[in-house]
């Protein structure tokens, strides 16, 4: 069975001020269905450049990249956005929700321009929520929920296309240690429940929960490792003290 | 997303920057207001004309004793009275189109009453005269059939000259002086106003065509029945220069002229007069209504500055649709409606104060205005228009964002 990505001799190019810059230079990897990949690496390593591509945010300069089996490199700007909606859930360091509207308008967001009618639009949108444990919460605007609670609105929003992958940059960046633990149970819970789940992340604190590290230096692939016993962070949660009770 | 949700979107955009959305639709608010005020202003000031040109009547003809060559030279206009009250006995007996045609006599005289005195027009006019310029007396009575004929001393004053030789008194009934002749007055006439020529037409005495021959302003040594002019009143409904040519017909065959003589009179129409001045007005109307554009167009440069700032605040919003899945055409379509909602909403308030203020310069200026539909159209439908020409730069620009750049932002 093919795999939910895959990525061959996979190559980005940026011209910056005349000079080449090679940000990935031929990448090889398979995600299959299922997985929970942590992909590490400092800055300038090219992370961040895989997960633009892999996220169709970005067309690579050479190699293949095929998604769910779609070939991405050769789609145009459309087929790209159309792709992103349908097959990718986004969920990124600083939330990035509107702040004007409520958290059920955010996680509207995505059903809007997949052309979905208000209604079903409403009901998906409230049991992605409910998913999330923020059944309570849907009328509430960023402003009123905290960063725990922003990012878990931001992970419905991610899910609620039913996509096949999870993408997440840097998703506990901006929480502190406590919520990052609740944030990656449920990315773990998530993927119990059979998603496919990549984090970008630089911290070895939040790879330790995926089962599959990918490293990066330099533009290439230089480590891939499974992670047999990967902590789990619901566990680790329960076990600190409720110093603050929220 | 259908319209009613982008239309709801585009809302809660705007609300999210109250003041700055109000200030962005003032420009178009006032453009608009000013459009519909400044054609209000515009069309009335044309209708006041359209009501003088009524006052004066819009069917009438003047003619007036004409130059004659004597010798080669070749005299003013009037040089000669070449027109009689004959004639116009024969323009009304001969042209079916000719309700009256009223011969008037003119000159200017001293008018005495008590110890004062006046200077002014006199007219021997008939009773014609003032069904022809629909001219009525207010105080007292017009002239009847025995002053007419037997050159009766009775005269009607115009408002002007009440006022200057009789202050608050009734004029009625008292007597007065023309070129120390005594006449007995016998009422006022209509208040008439200003003319088109802007002469005061109030500024006048009105005496028996007769008594103003025999009495007054004298005859012609050459034909007793002889004036200098005559008004002619044409039938409604006649074509004006049908009727022209006609009189003109009639009065060379009286005058004798050969074919290759110029006519002795002249013809005068005056809605021609009354035309030229419309067309004037119309000329006024035409510039305020540029203006007002103008401002239009300033209030849409309004528009696209603020659209411009708003696309780089919310670059990261962008970003974000894009990444959930706006195609470019999405978000184009996003900015476009809201600038379209913004000039739209601004033009339906613009509407609203300038109706008001159509209504207010009417009440408080006393300036007549008369409130255009095809205006208030015309300048909602540009200002809809202005929000997605002045909208289209700053959301084309939007929509060509690079996504992975646009979420980066700061």
């Amino acid at each position: 069975m093919a795999a939910l990505i895959e990525v061959h001799d996979l190559a980005k190019t940026y011209q910056l001020g005349g000079h080449a810059v090679h940000a990935l230079r031929g990448v090889n990897l398979d995600i299959a269905a299922g997985e929970f990949a942590a992909v590490m690496g400092p800055s300038g390593s090219g992370k961040s450049t895989f997960m633009n591509l892999v996220g169709c945010l970005d067309t690579p300069t050479a190699g293949v990249l095929r998604i769910d089996g779609i070939d991405a490199s050769s789609l145009d700007g459309d087929e790209l956005a159309h792709l992103r909606n349908r097959k990718i859930g986004f969920v990124f360091q600083s939330f990035n929700l509107l702040q004007r509207t409520t958290a059920l308008g955010n996680v509207m967001l995505p059903m809007v321009y997949a052309g979905l009618s208000a209604k079903s639009r409403r009901d998906k949108a409230a049991s992605a929520l409910g998913r999330v444990g923020l059944a309570d919460r849907m009328d509430h605007r960023p402003s009123q929920l905290s960063g725990g609670q922003q990012q878990r609105v931001a992970i419905a929003r991610a899910l609620v296309n039913d996509p096949v992958l999870i993408l997440a940059d840097e998703p506990t960046g901006a929480l502190d240690s406590r919520t990052s633990l609740e944030i990656m149970a449920l990315f773990q819970e998530l993927n119990r429940g059979g998603m496919t789940v990549v984090i970008v992340t630089h911290e070895p604190d939040v790879a330790k929960f995926a089962r599959r590290v990918l490293s990066f230096r330099d533009g290439k692939l230089v480590g891939d490792k499974v992670n047999p016993a990967p902590d789990d962070a619901a566990v680790l949660r329960a076990a600190l003290p409720d110093a603050e009770a929220a | 997303m259908n319209a009613l949700e982008a239309l709801r979107s585009a809302l809660e955009a705007l609300r999210a920057n109250p003041l700055r959305s109000a200030l962005t639709m003032l420009g178009i608010i006032i453009g608009v207001a000013a459009v519909i005020a400044m054609v209000a202003v515009g069309a009335g000031a044309r209708a006041l004309v359209m009501k003088q040109i009524q006052s004066l009547g819009s069917n009438l003809m003047i003619v007036v004793s004409g130059s004659v060559t004597s010798g080669g030279v070749r005299m003013g206009t009037g040089a000669r009275l070449t027109l009689t009250e004959d004639d116009a006995l024969a323009l009304e007996r001969e042209v079916p189109g000719v309700a009256i045609a009223a011969p008037i006599v003119r000159g200017s005289a001293q008018v005495v009453s008590g110890n004062l005195n006046w200077s002014t027009v006199v007219l021997g006019v008939t009773p014609g005269f003032f069904d022809a310029r629909e001219w009525d007396v207010e105080n007292g009575r017009g002239f009847n059939p025995e002053e007419v004929e037997g050159a009766g001393k009775v005269v009607l004053l115009g408002e002007t000259v009440v006022r200057n030789l009789f202050e608050d008194q009734d004029p009625v009934g008292q007597q007065v002086r023309i070129r120390n002749v005594p006449f007995q007055v016998i009422g006022v006439l209509a208040h008439k106003g200003q003319s088109t020529q802007g002469t005061d037409q109030d500024d006048t005495v009105m005496i028996p065509i007769t008594t103003a021959k025999r009495r007054v302003l004298g005859t012609s040594q050459a034909n007793a029945r002889a004036v200098g002019s005559m008004l002619i009143k044409v039938r409604d409904g006649e074509d004006m220069q049908e009727a022209e040519s006609q009189i003109r017909g009639i009065l060379r065959q009286r005058h004798r002229l050969l074919s290759n003589q110029d006519d002795d009179f002249w013809i005068r129409n005056l809605s021609e007069i009354a035309e030229t001045r419309d067309a004037s007005s119309r000329t006024l109307a035409l510039l305020l209504a540029a203006v007002a554009a103008v401002s239009l167009i300033v209030g849409g440069i309004g528009i696209m500055n603020i659209m411009l700032v708003s696309v780089t605040e919310r670059t990261r919003e962008i970003g974000l649709r894009m990444a959930v899945g706006a195609r470019a055409r999405d978000i184009l379509a996003q900015f476009l409606i809201e600038a379209t909602t913004l000039s739209s909403i601004g033009g339906a308030i613009g509407v609203a104060l300038g109706v008001g203020a159509a209504v207010g310069i009417a009440n408080l200026a006393g300036w007549p205005t008369l409130i255009q539909p095809l205006a208030i159209v015309v300048a909602v439908g540009f200002s809809a228009l202005v929000g997605v020409f002045f909208g289209f730069y700053p959301a084309r620009r939007a929509s060509q964002l690079d996504p992975i750049e646009a979420l980066r932002h700061e």
